[in-house]
């Protein structure tokens, strides 16, 4: 399958910046131990599913091949059941590890065009620093209208029973110093005061 | 003894019957869960991938508001207690993180020393109240009942503060002081999909299938959980996953702290029984005998 390579130089940015943020996780420089056994690819309930599996993102990240994982659907199938993490006998963060990949394929716009998974995640933070909570009826009424709005009609009926049991709420719930988040990202990231 | 309660986004509206459980039985064991305060999102696995530094900012700020309280923060969201513990831990493992944090804080005169134990309610039942005093407690054992206690991931991943990441038991020797027949299940750790139920549905039914397969084949009467996303998974996509592979799951799934009320004598009323999609009434008319 002919598809674009990200050049030489942008791949070696990519490269050491995912090294260089890699580290900045506690014991983050174990990546280097990793010695391609398969524990976490043996371990990962949906490695059956990933185009690279836990132990092949390793192995073309040393290959200098990451553009081509974060362009697959790997990233998108973690669930965060963090097996790979606890079993790795390297000690290798590795659900960490996949969360660095995630947040670089959304900086370099690396990502299968097809996973709604991104989708998810950016509506997520939306709604989260929006209300200060999640708000989940709203969260999943913009995910599927904006991937998928046959989902919401195929949820209706879930939708209808949740709605008899009282557990769907029009309104999300309110903070009372909501204000406060925005402060605290604001001066987080050098925004204060624009 | 008092604990400052930190319920979670999910449990305001969708698991409202594993927050009104949980305030109860825990009341009736003698634990008072004190609300915290105006707390905000946890800083949730879906936000912390994609914005990790943010994400510990915003998680920072339920830390710093319980820390205020002195006493120990309590959820009963195993997504929440991972989230909320995996930003103490990497705040007191990294100084310079701390330090750009509470940076962040500052803005609203908040500040977190990394003096604050994030914990399950699990773990209070099990290790502050003790297995003993709850079976003492017992009004109805469960005798009879098979139970799978399904603990799921991150319950005990990637932090086993207070069980086994491979084997936890914690929920096996609870039930067991309730009187119920505790049934043996490989897959008590495995994933049931998480999120991907919403963004990879097909990979997250197949793992549904796998779990509810496993406990049926052992003849179960119900599945119990300390996670209100387990929950949601195996209960309210049991249709789902009955409409993709052919099969006919009727398995009802309960919260730990419903399968605790039930032995405990409360009421229907008090474990929010019948909130959940695939009814638990007759699995547990026996030993509800008429209570609403």
């Amino acid at each position: 399958m002919a598809e674009m390579q990200l050049p030489a130089g942008k791949l070696a940015e990519l490269s050491e910046k995912f090294l260089q943020d890699v580290y900045t996780i506690p014991d983050g420089e174990r990546i280097k131990l990793c010695i391609q056994c398969g524990t976490c690819s043996a371990s990962c309930p949906t490695s059956y599913a990933m185009d690279y599996t836990p132990r092949e993102i390793i192995a073309a990240f040393r290959a200098g091949m990451l553009d081509r994982v974060l362009k697959s659907n790997t990233v998108w199938m973690c669930a965060s059941c963090y097996s790979c993490s606890v079993r790795c006998p390297a000690g290798i963060k590795l659900t960490d590890v996949m969360y660095e990949l995630k947040r670089l394929g959304i900086e370099y716009g690396l990502y299968a065009k097809k996973a709604t998974a991104p989708v998810l995640s950016r509506e997520f933070v939306k709604m989260v620093d929006k209300h200060g909570r999640n708000p989940e009826l709203n969260l999943l009424g913009w995910f599927y209208m904006k991937t998928n709005p046959f989902g919401l009609l195929k949820m209706a009926p879930l939708g209808l029973k949740l709605f008899k049991r009282g557990r769907l709420a029009f309104r999300p719930s309110k903070m009372k110093r909501q204000y406060e988040l925005a402060r605290i990202t604001n001066r987080l990231e050098g925004k204060e005061g624009k | 003894m008092d604990y400052t309660y930190y319920p979670g986004c999910s449990l305001e509206v969708s698991n409202k019957a594993y927050d009104i459980s949980a305030r109860n039985v825990a009341k009736a064991l003698g634990a008072n869960l004190i609300e915290l305060e105006d707390w905000n999102c946890c800083g949730a696995t879906n936000y912390m991938s994609v914005r990790e530094l943010r994400s510990f900012a915003i998680s920072a700020r339920n830390l710093a508001l319980a820390q205020k309280e002195n006493r120990d923060l309590v959820t009963v969201c195993s997504a929440c207690y991972t989230t909320l513990n995996k930003t103490h831990q990497y705040m007191e493992a990294d100084g310079k993180l701390k330090a750009e944090i509470n940076n962040a804080l500052s803005a609203v005169n908040l500040k977190y020393d990394g003096d604050l134990k994030v914990r399950h309610l699990l773990d209070v039942f099990v290790n502050d109240i003790g297995i003993e005093n709850i079976a003492k407690k017992v009004k109805v054992p469960l005798k009879g009942l098979r139970v799978v206690p399904y603990y799921g991931c991150q319950l005990t991943r990637p932090n086993a503060t207070f069980d086994d990441a491979e084997f936890p038991t914690t929920m096996d020797t609870l039930f067991r002081a309730l009187g119920a027949d505790v049934v043996d299940y490989p897959l008590k750790t495995k994933c049931c999909g998480g999120m991907l139920m919403t963004t990879a549905e097909k990979v997250a039914l197949k793992l549904v299938r796998n779990l509810l397969d496993c406990a049926v084949k052992r003849g179960v009467d119900c599945i119990v959980t300390p996670c209100p996303l387990c929950h949601f998974n195996l209960d309210a996509y049991q249709n789902n996953v009955n409409k993709m592979f052919g099969t006919n799951f009727a398995v009802p799934i309960l919260f730990f702290t419903q399968l605790t009320g039930v032995a405990l004598g409360l009421s229907g009323r008090e474990i929010a029984l019948g909130q959940e999609i695939v009814p638990a009434e007759e699995a547990l008319s026996v030993y509800m005998g008429g209570r609403q």
